[in-house]
């Protein structure tokens, strides 16, 4: 009952925002930096900010996440954060010895124009910053964008520091940006590429840095993480596939103005249509052929899909989450015979047209909505008004879940209050598989919780 | 720090090459409120349009009046009035007029006075112009010029003279004392950005008042700071006259005087080669400066 006050009756809105469907940039900008080998992200800000950023990452990774923070006060907000931030710079490399800080800005110091390009050009001036050591920003104000925003930010930020061409003309490794996911699917497709025989490079990599193995031994810097080298030499590479249009094109862009890299952007391989798409480019842009381990284990899944097609069939989803999950996943659902009612999320999807996309891949009945004002109090309304059988969402959903006794699966960030989600993953055909078991099995528990006992099926 | 200070010095002496040849010259002019910034721009702009170049003029100022004689009259929608009101989907031509000779015109606006943060308004329009490809090579622009308020009051009037935005700084100035006070501290803003960027002083424009010796107060002051005066402008009531008719002089009487002193103006600007990084005076520095000239006796 948490959530009563929800009327059903929808009024538009201006300016409120309630229970926003989406997070602050640096929560994504400090995600991507931590996809860096012994990087160590910096909040140029208030240690607030840094403390939600840092522990919206721990809670939902279970890891603990690192992070400076230029700690403002009355005083730098007046004076500018330029003395904190060399100060930090001095501090962390000499008691935590990272290779690279990655600073993102918050909402105060953007609004007071602190600027980093030229702190940081200070710091080295005077050697605040050891030699060999680098610094790289990204301006992640909260108030546009989303979490998404600023991992995009983050990310195009280690193109314009790091990548360069070596004059030596383009080799045939291919680039893999994805957008914000989880380090278990950013595993998965590296898994597909190395299957593939494809030689690439990706970045951001968190996979052995937010879901790291516990043997004992606590590292400040775990073995994951995409090498500075490697980032470097992307600017040499054949093709950059940006795996997501808000999360990853705006780096692959700027790859590909600064060093001439060409890209292509696809939706992240979320389902089989999808992973389709993701495995047929791969295999066009890397010159290689499709191995009989992939060509089984799509198989499978399509077994799984076409065995159990009578319990997706006609059932009614409603999606929220960021729009480069979103897309995918909608066709996912609607290619198992699922109606999608909604698809919200709170990130502004620019002039990306994910309206068009969504209603492309799951039909012109979906009601989409994106942007400042679409946020989880809409979500419930557009709920109460036309109940699906399922939910799909983050942790927050769970109100909603409740109140409505709708089923609820987990995806998305952030989720608080399960796991798995950074060791299974959802994306290939593989982590399709799972993903659809996961969803079977909510639908599934449903019809046995629910159903009358001459109804209660032993083989289902 | 001793050896990086003697390395300074040495660097403030020389003057360096201007930093890009035959791109577009990206201008910011500073200087005291009231002292005639959007007036001697806009009829500069003026002059270099009649010239036959293509100018672009930023308006970084809230009250949105900096290309007001250009527009021949505050006909401009500002970006950050189309931004709230249009919301953040929204296209070059929403923002931008063109003006007298083909000018390209954009007001920044901001709140109304006392209230929210005038100086992020200012980040976010220069933002948002550079997304919407405002400074794109399809305008072929020769010039931009960004009209900045008053005094570099806090991070956001600097955004201006950030990194890779304008390159070039001339700063409005008059023999009146607390002109100059202004134009030194806008020098010390201007040296803090040279030392990690592009950013270089151009010159002083004396905008006279009838001051006692103003010509050689105002070049004695260029010359401890280690640039130019690049022009003196006389004071002429035509000025007034075309700006209540909404005009520059230019376009308001072409032939007068007063229009040939701002397309000297345009042409010293233009010839430019001296770029300097300045080296603001101390307060007792100054004073003394304003005793030799008598004025503070």
């Amino acid at each position: 009952m948490l959530l009563r006050h929800t009327p059903k009756q929808i009024t538009e809105r201006q300016a409120l925002t309630i229970n926003p469907a989406k997070t602050c940039q640096p929560v994504g900008a400090m995600y991507a930096a931590l996809g860096i080998h012994r990087c160590m992200p910096h909040s140029h800000g208030s240690q607030g900010c840094c403390a939600y950023h840092r522990s919206s990452l721990t809670r939902h990774y279970n890891d603990p996440i690192i992070s400076g923070t230029s700690s403002f006060s009355e005083g730098a907000s007046v004076f500018g954060g330029q003395a904190n931030l060399l100060e930090a710079f001095v501090n962390i490399f000499s008691l935590y010895n990272p290779d690279i800080i990655a600073v993102n800005t918050t909402c105060l110091s953007e609004v007071i124009g602190d600027d980093l390009t030229q702190m940081i050009r200070k710091g080295y001036d005077e050697n605040k910053i050891p030699a060999g050591k680098i610094v790289i920003h990204a301006n992640t104000p909260s108030f546009t964008g989303s979490h998404v925003t600023g991992f995009a930010n983050m990310t195009r930020a280690m193109v314009k520091y790091f990548a360069k061409s070596g004059g030596k003309g383009k080799n045939g490794t291919v680039n893999l940006i994805p957008s914000f996911i989880e380090p278990s699917d950013m595993e998965e497709i590296k898994r597909l590429a190395h299957e593939m025989d494809v030689r690439f490079i990706m970045y951001p990599d968190t996979c052995g840095v937010v879901n790291s193995p516990l043997d004992g031994r606590y590292r400040l810097y775990p073995n994951g993480g995409c090498r500075k080298e490697q980032i470097i030499a992307s600017g040499d590479s054949h093709t950059t596939l940006a795996l997501g249009h808000l999360g990853a094109q705006p780096a692959a862009t700027l790859l590909d103005t600064q060093c001439k890299v060409p890209f292509e952007t696809i939706d992240l391989p979320i389902g089989i249509a999808a992973t389709d798409r993701f495995i047929e480019t791969l295999r066009n842009v890397a010159g290689v052929s499709v191995t009989e381990t992939i060509q089984q284990e799509r198989g499978q899944f399509v077994d799984a899909l076409c065995d159990m097609a009578q319990y997706t069939y006609g059932k009614k989803v409603s999606l929220v989450g960021d729009p480069d999950i979103l897309v995918p996943m909608a066709e996912f659902c609607s290619s198992i015979g699922m109606k999608v009612l909604h698809a919200v999320t709170g990130t502004p999807p620019a002039k990306y047209p994910f309206e068009e996309r969504i209603k492309a891949v799951a039909g012109e009945h979906v009601i989409v909505k994106a942007g400042q004002q679409s946020d989880m109090f809409l979500f419930h309304q557009l709920l109460q008004n036309d109940k699906p059988d399922i939910l799909m969402g983050n942790t927050y959903c769970k109100y909603i879940a409740r109140d409505m006794d709708i089923p609820l699966l987990r995806i998305g960030f952030p989720i608080y209050d399960r796991i798995g989600h950074s060791y299974e993953p959802v994306m290939g055909y593989k982590g399709g598989l799972s993903l659809f078991i996961k969803l079977l099995n909510t639908l599934m528990d449903r019809i046995d919780r629910d159903a009358e006992e001459e109804n209660f099926e032993l083989i289902m | 720090m001793f050896g990086t200070k003697i390395a300074l010095s040495l660097l403030q002496k020389s003057f360096l090459p201007h930093p890009q040849k035959n791109a577009m010259r990206k201008i910011a002019i500073y200087g005291k409120g009231g002292i005639g910034k959007s007036t001697t721009t806009q009829n500069t702009v003026a002059a270099l349009a009649e010239m036959g170049r293509n100018v672009m003029v930023v308006g970084c100022d809230p009250k949105a009046d900096s290309t007001r004689l250009l527009l021949n009259g505050l006909a401009q929608k500002t970006v950050l009035d189309t931004l709230r009101i249009e919301g953040e989907d929204l296209d070059l031509d929403d923002v931008v007029r063109t003006g007298f000779k083909g000018t390209r015109c954009v007001e920044s606006g901001g709140p109304e006075p006392g209230v929210g943060c005038a100086g992020r308004g200012i980040i976010t329009s220069i933002n948002l112009l550079e997304q919407l490809g405002a400074f794109d090579p399809q305008y072929k622009l020769d010039y931009t010029f960004y009209d900045v308020l008053g005094d570099v009051v806090c991070g956001g009037f600097a955004m201006p003279i950030r990194d890779g935005k304008a390159e070039e700084i001339y700063i409005v100035c008059s023999g009146e004392m607390m002109a100059m006070y202004a134009a030194n501290n806008i020098c010390k803003g201007v040296h803090k950005f040279a030392e990690s960027g592009k950013v270089r002083l151009g010159g002083l424009i004396c905008n006279s008042r009838k001051v006692d010796r103003e010509a050689d107060l105002i070049t004695a002051l260029a010359e401890k700071l280690g640039t130019q005066m690049i022009h003196f402008v006389p004071r002429d009531n035509i000025v007034q006259r075309a700006e209540i008719n909404k005009k520059t002089v230019i376009d308001f009487d072409a032939a007068v005087e007063q229009a040939e002193e701002y397309r000297k103006l345009a042409r010293a600007i233009e010839a430019n080669k001296m770029f300097v990084i300045p080296s603001p005076l101390e307060i007792a520095e100054l004073e003394e400066l304003l005793m030799k000239f008598g004025i503070a006796d």
